[in-house]
């Protein structure tokens, strides 16, 4: 599968009277967005903001963040079976709206939406401080459930992104890169004596805010399966999940999933990227032992040198990460996990909820449970009335000068298990 | 000096073995502890790499066999030692690779920590048995195999004991230079995570040498009881990690990292309704555990029990926290809290839910 990406560098976003993309500006007409989302009678009504690197704004609570692309050329659409209708994607020309995203904000469903800051401190740990952002702040009908209220909000999120990436169908790429996934035997007689590497992506799959849909199935109700690394580039993994704000994988990390851009990188030079495998997360142990059981059978079956897995979310997920690790290992295929850590506030506490000797090779995206002051922001996109009970918050972390204290695990994607950020720990 | 570089002066304690303090060798490590004024043996080159931040006032030898003879006894002279002097920081060492003086080092350091509460630092080679035996309990930069390495380890022990003694921000263990083990701390790396991942895959694959960066620790893990002799005359207790709460979480229990845990009755309490308990976890769908919390701690099917005689008797407290995110040293620290509650109550058998 070949598919090509044409990346197109948007400098500046602007609401306005009509809706294009031109000279790097994306142009909004926030009347178009608008009745676009509320064909679904679910919501109220939603109101737009823009977000930009540097300025004094916090954003919160944040549900999901999506990056605008299109399809330019080629099968299928954007987020298939979500927004376009199911075909295959992965292949063609996909345009992406490169340095712009939607974030979808609203009143909390759960506990686990999170903060972007776009300046101080806490932007070092997202990278949506770097982004500019379309903030959709949405207000829900009353009397939904949280479930209702949960899909219409993620659904609404991605007709809104793919929208504006249809905007640039016709935009000419500042930069062009191409990928190339071939079939087992077209790769393997293009490069018999390389690695054959393959990638585990394990998939939240918990339950309300825990789950991720592929091609709009939802993967807790699917067995482990394959994919080409090519699809992700197109949305067919979108994130239904904030697990805590900071290791829930954002759809914005599935369209770009580094471990995906970073093995075709090599692909070709230092190892032969052969495989993709997504397995879910699930909270039954039979559900468990079959995924794992089934992730080191494709793994074998694929004739795999050496994986990396990647998680999604913590504690229990653990128990997944290193059952897959394990058997893995077991058919004496090399792994490489990446995971995070929750060792308390003084980082002396025992890090994961499940270990084995087997994990001998671990890339590490931080601890979650380290405290950071967030300092006060002169604009507060969404609300603030949640930052003491979203995971990472705590009772009276709210101070008099309009600082907020959180741990690090509040904030999107600052522990990221997808190896999408440059933090560690030791 | 005026009066408020003196005042900032920070005071050391360094404890050293015979053989630094210049007794002498094996034939002297019967030594008993003794304190002497100032910085001696490798306490010059610390006084040295403090330069004016910080002084070493007192130094105590002690002889190796001695400590490891006498360990009781050493343990309390030498502590009696620090409270003279109520040093800001106490550095043992380093011991390099010497076994009894590393674990000598180790065992003093973890006495000074846990019970003077004073910050402490070490140093030693990572295969001094006293680093397997005290790498999780306190700082220990890692040095040389020998004396040699004193040159290499004193400027990094210096400048890691003057952040610890003024409580200042600790780096992580490769940016300080100490034992990883002990303390987890975030720092930027030069590159992204998947990026890392792929190199450590490929060195891995290659059977070249590579570094994880979480070393798998020991896991703790808990031997059962032998079952109850007879269910029907003990008394039960509920305890939960699923964040089941009166209604309103009155005691604001965290979604997540949970820094406390809560204590409730149920005297009387045959259901949890919607109406009166939900759950404060932030790790699943809360939804069901809402509209019916007996689903994660279950009273009604506890009371039916004990109506029926099939078991003694429910306990009228129960004990609840959410594991989400929650440090295992936090649970482990509750627990050790409810459970002399539970015994000191005469609760016989407890039923653990998680979620």
């Amino acid at each position: 599968m070949k598919l090509t990406i044409g990346n197109i560098n948007i400098t500046d976003v602007v609401l306005g009277a009509e809706s294009k993309v031109e000279g790097g500006t994306l142009f909004v007409n926030p009347k178009e967005l608008e009745a676009l989302v509320l064909e679904d009678g679910n919501i109220a009504s939603v109101s737009f903001d823009v977000a930009k690197p540097g300025e004094s704004t916090r954003i919160t609570p944040v549900k999901d963040v999506i990056e605008p692309r299109t399809k330019a050329d080629g099968p299928g659409g954007m987020f298939p079976g979500v927004v376009a209708k199911v075909d295959t994607v992965g292949s063609g020309v996909t345009h992406v709206l490169k340095g712009a995203a939607v974030v979808t904000v609203g009143k909390i469903v759960g506990f686990q939406e999170g903060i972007i800051d776009m300046s101080g401190p806490g932007a070092d740990y997202t990278p949506f401080s770097g982004t500019i952002n379309l903030v959709m702040d949405f207000v829900p009908r009353d009397g939904l459930s949280a479930q209702e209220y949960e899909k219409s909000l993620r659904v609404a999120g991605l007709k809104a992104a793919s929208f504006l990436g249809d905007l640039a169908k016709n935009v000419k790429p500042d930069e062009v890169i191409e990928y190339d996934f071939l079939s087992a035997t077209e790769s393997m007689k293009k490069y018999p004596d390389l690695p054959r590497v393959g990638y585990v992506q394990m998939l939240q799959s918990q339950g309300l805010l825990h789950d991720t849909y592929v091609y709009g199935v939802d993967m807790k109700q699917s067995l482990t399966t394959m994919i080409s690394p090519t699809e992700v580039f197109d949305g067919a993994i979108v994130s239904g999940n904030c697990v805590s704000a900071c290791d829930k994988n954002t759809t914005y990390h599935h369209q770009n999933n580094p471990v995906v851009t970073d093995l075709f990188a090599r692909h070709g030079a230092e190892l032969n990227f052969a495989g993709m495998i997504i397995t879910n997360e699930n909270v039954y142990l039979a559900d468990k032992i079959r995924s794992s059981d089934w992730t080191a059978k494709l793994c074998e079956m694929m004739g795999f040198d050496g994986v990396i897995i990647s998680q999604e979310g913590f504690g229990n997920p653990d128990t997944d990460l290193i059952m897959n690790c394990k058997k893995i290992e077991a058919k004496g295929i090399h792994t490489v996990i990446i995971t995070d850590e929750y060792a308390g506030r003084d980082g002396t506490s025992q890090s994961l909820a499940d270990v084995d000797a087997a994990a001998n090779a671990v890339v590490t995206g931080g601890n979650a449970n380290e405290v950071v002051t967030l300092p006060k922001m002169d604009k507060i996109i969404g609300s603030q009335d949640y930052v003491d009970v979203i995971a990472g918050g705590f009772e009276n972390n709210m101070k008099s000068d309009g600082s907020i204290v959180v741990e690090i695990q509040a904030i999107i994607g600052a522990t990221n298990e997808m190896g999408f950020n440059k933090m560690s720990a030791r | 000096m005026n009066s408020k570089e003196e005042r900032d002066l920070l005071k050391i304690l360094h404890y050293i073995n015979q053989f630094y303090g210049g007794i002498g060798g094996e034939e002297h490590a019967g030594h008993l502890p003794e304190m002497r004024e100032g910085a001696h043996g490798p306490g010059m080159a610390f006084a040295a790499a403090f330069g004016d931040a910080a002084t070493i006032t007192h130094t105590i030898v002690c002889g190796d066999s001695y400590f490891g003879e006498n360990l009781e006894a050493a343990k309390q002279t030498i502590l009696d030692m620090v409270r003279q002097v109520k040093p800001d920081m106490f550095i043992a060492g380093p011991a390099f690779n010497a076994g009894r003086y590393g674990v000598a080092c180790g065992t003093i350091c973890d006495a000074v920590k846990t019970e003077l509460g004073i910050p402490v630092l070490t140093g030693m080679y990572v295969e001094n048995p006293g680093a397997e035996m005290f790498v999780d309990k306190m700082h220990i930069i890692s040095t040389r195999d020998s004396g040699a390495g004193m040159r290499e380890a004193v400027p990094k022990m210096a400048k890691l004991a003057l952040k610890l003694a003024r409580g200042e921000k600790i780096g992580a263990s490769i940016e300080e230079g100490y034992m990883p083990g002990y303390m987890r701390v975030n720092f930027f790396e030069k590159e992204r995570g998947s990026k890392r991942a792929v190199d450590m895959l490929l060195a891995k694959m290659k059977g070249e040498p590579f570094v994880t960066e979480f070393p798998m620790p020991d896991f703790d893990r808990v031997e059962p009881l032998p079952p109850i002799a007879d269910i029907t005359k003990a008394r039960v207790a509920l305890v939960t990690s699923g964040g089941i709460v009166p209604k309103g979480n009155p005691d604001r229990i965290e979604a997540s990292s949970a820094s406390k845990y809560g204590e409730y009755d149920i005297a009387g309490v045959g259901d949890l309704t919607e109406a009166t308990y939900e759950t404060a976890h932030g790790g699943y769908d809360p939804t069901y555990a809402n509209v019916d919390a007996d689903r994660v701690l279950p009273v009604d099917v506890l009371r039916e029990m004990e109506t029926a005689g099939k078991i003694g008797s429910l306990h009228n407290k129960f004990y609840t926290t959410t594991g989400n995110g929650t440090a295992v040293k936090s649970s482990a620290a509750f627990a050790v809290e409810f459970a002399a509650k539970l015994k000191n109550d005469g609760v016989d058998a407890v039923i653990l839910t998680s979620t």
